[in-house]
């Protein structure tokens, strides 16, 4: 172990160890991605509804979760696919019903394009959801102020995006997301487009909370080797901001000092 | 809507782009595109293949494709299965893997209305995740129907983007109409269908041409219809009945320059193999940029099961005529030869071994609240 972290994660008054969270798509097959989440360390698990057997009868061809240990993982439900409030919050209730964690990742990203999250559908979704006692995650876009109304409507955390699902691209949003940390009252987990290690230590640094990685480490040529490089990363982000980052300076000394006549004129 | 402009089209940025791909490359410079396509279908669909399979409802057909082996004069077996029949096949595919099945159909308003689509998908939609259709071009009030019953996806090919081309292979029908057969997608759209197909059948014109067509309409879908997953599809010609012969090359080597090219310029398109293409080829195409793949397909309504046998009836030039000597072996037509005649499961080990997952089930009735 590298660190001895001082602060643990809390949601919704649940600790973890972690401040990586993964997703489950693109993998190669079921058990090189069980062996990625035994790679990262990771406590919370997001799964794509439409992916699993929601009908109660262990499907053997829709199985990804019979690869997702419940005791050892939350596993986080999460509502891709879905287009509106509607949709989503049907997704939520059938993952309930069919004995899922009421835990639920809220994604409503209607453009299969960019798969950018929609403000005011999800706002909607997350209203009605929190209401029926689900603890809340939502995808966003890196909106502060969309961020504190989530949090006022009850959400347990809110994950604004760093660029496209899948993008690679790192924090594009980074001015954003820094006012959305400024601001936040619950835990913020910055999800998508984060493709290398160094990229989720930055968001750590920043002092986001955690953040979900999934794209990055699943397509990668070993995909456990990656999760090892992105717990380690997310490890070194997280004692740096608690250590306290110099900070850049963007000035010089002043040759010329503005303030010396303060001493002179004692 | 895009029949409005394809006339006048005026290349964006981005077709520009696409068209200098599909000039001829040397190997290397394909090679090159290659890897970018691979490593482009890897960012943004993973290391997973959708699967799906085809259930051909019917090859009954009031049009006279000169290409197709469904067309109304090719003295064929016919039959147009019974919804009770329809879920027989289901059955059968779902037992096999299959979560995402495609109802097919010829052009037949009598055997297959709009009442008769909404029922087949009404009767598939309780255990079978994923419903889309390929069938005539339709009115929005007449997809309504079928989208209300569970429906989310539908294909539709132009066949060929070039005008004069269409209008001479296409001399009779309702087909005949080129404009309403091009803003289909739209309609659909419009109707609520979320997984939208369009593409054209290599062959029939020169490749190039067709394909920045094809191109231009990607782009125009993905603008318009933002909300839809667009794939596209790059069938080419296969013997059947009619023995229609294709009129323009398009070869292995275009075919992946092709792939490469849209992968390139549409990263988040989703590109679909039938297995009309051979074993070799389809599998060598997995990395290349192919997102979604058919196995184990028959193109013959009644194909997997044998379901419809007693209603089999010839036909030419739409009327009904005697048979000479039925046997129990005689099956309705296809409406093209397979290439690939794997099962389900040995598609999916070939996946599995080069190093990707088969996803079966990739959406959920639930999401539309018709369950």
């Amino acid at each position: 172990m590298i660190t001895d972290l001082t602060q643990k994660l809390v949601i919704a008054g649940r600790e973890f160890q972690s401040r990586l969270l993964l997703g489950t798509g693109k993998f190669s097959s079921n058990p090189a991605m069980a062996a990625a989440l035994d790679a990262s360390g990771t406590e919370i698990v997001t799964v794509a509804l439409r992916r699993a057997d929601l009908t109660g009868q262990a499907d053997p061809y829709a199985n990804i979760l019979d690869f997702i240990d419940p005791k050892r993982y939350l596993i986080l439900p999460n509502t891709s696919g879905a287009m509106n409030a509607e949709e989503a919050v049907r997704l939520a209730r059938l993952a309930a019903a069919a004995g899922l964690p009421t835990w639920i990742k809220l994604e409503i990203h209607p453009d299969p394009r960019y798969l950018l999250p929609d403000p005011i559908e999800t706002l909607k979704a997350a209203e009605i959801l929190v209401k029926e006692g689900f603890t809340v995650f939502p995808y966003i876009n890196a909106d502060p102020i969309l961020a504190k109304r989530l949090e006022e409507a009850g959400t347990a955390t809110v994950m604004p995006l760093g660029s496209p699902i899948g993008s690679n691209r790192g924090i594009e949003t980074r001015a954003q997301i820094e006012i959305i940390i400024e601001q936040a009252t619950v835990p913020v987990i910055v999800d998508a487009g984060l493709g290398a290690p160094s990229q989720a230590a930055e968001a750590l640094e920043m002092g986001a909370d955690a953040v979900l990685v999934n794209t990055a480490i699943a397509i990668a040529p070993d995909p456990s080797r990656m999760a090892r490089a992105f717990r380690k990363a997310v490890e070194a982000g997280r004692e740096a901001f608690e250590t306290g980052l110099a900070g850049r300076q963007s000035f010089a000394s002043a040759t010329s000092p503005l303030t010396a006549f303060l001493s002179s004129a004692n | 809507m895009f029949a409005d402009l394809l006339p006048t089209l005026v290349l964006s940025p981005l077709l520009r782009r696409f068209a200098k791909l599909l000039e001829p490359k040397s190997d290397a410079e394909l090679e090159a595109m290659a890897q970018q396509a691979h490593l482009a279908t890897l960012a943004h669909f993973g290391k997973a293949m959708r699967l799906f399979a085809p259930i051909y409802l019917s090859n009954e057909c009031i049009n006279a494709c000169k290409y197709c082996g469904f067309s109304r004069g090719n003295p064929i077996l016919r039959v147009t299965l019974s919804v009770e029949e329809t879920v027989r096949e289901a059955r059968y595919l779902v037992e096999e893997g299959f979560r995402n099945i495609l109802l097919v159909a010829g052009e037949h308003p009598k055997f297959v209305s709009v009442d008769y689509m909404e029922q087949c998908i009404r009767a598939l939609t309780p255990f079978v995740p994923a419903v889309a259709v390929e069938i005539a071009p339709m009115s929005v009030e007449a997809y309504r129907p079928m989208v209300n019953a569970g429906a989310e996806g539908i294909v539709v090919f132009q066949e060929t983007y070039h005008q004069p081309s269409y209008k001479e292979l296409h001399p009779a029908g309702p087909k005949k109409d080129f404009a309403w057969r091009l803003n289909t997608p739209e309609r659909a759209y419009e109707a609520g269908f979320r997984r939208i197909g369009t593409g054209a059948l290599y062959g029939l014109w020169h490749w190039r041409e067709e394909a920045l067509a094809n191109a231009a309409h990607l782009e125009h879908l993905l603008k318009h219809c933002w909300k839809a997953q667009i794939t596209t599809c790059f069938p080419r010609l296969r013997p059947a009945p009619g023995g229609f012969q294709p009129r323009y090359e398009f070869n292995d080597r275009d075919y992946v320059q092709l792939v490469c090219a849209v992968r390139l310029c549409f990263p988040e398109v989703g590109i679909v193999m039938s297995t009309r293409e051979d074993i070799a080829f389809r599998d060598a195409l997995v990395p290349l940029g192919i997102t979604m793949m058919s196995a184990g397909s028959h193109t013959d309504p009644g194909g997997y099961t044998g379901q419809g046998k007693e209603a089999l009836h010839q036909t030419v030039h739409g009327r009904r005529i005697a048979r000479e000597e039925a046997t129990p072996h005689d099956e309705a037509a296809g409406q093209f030869e397979i290439s690939d005649p794997r099962t389900a499961a040995e598609v999916a080990a070939m996946l599995h071994s080069r190093g990707y997952e088969p996803v079966w089930k990739d959406w959920d009735r639930g999401i539309l609240g018709n369950a």
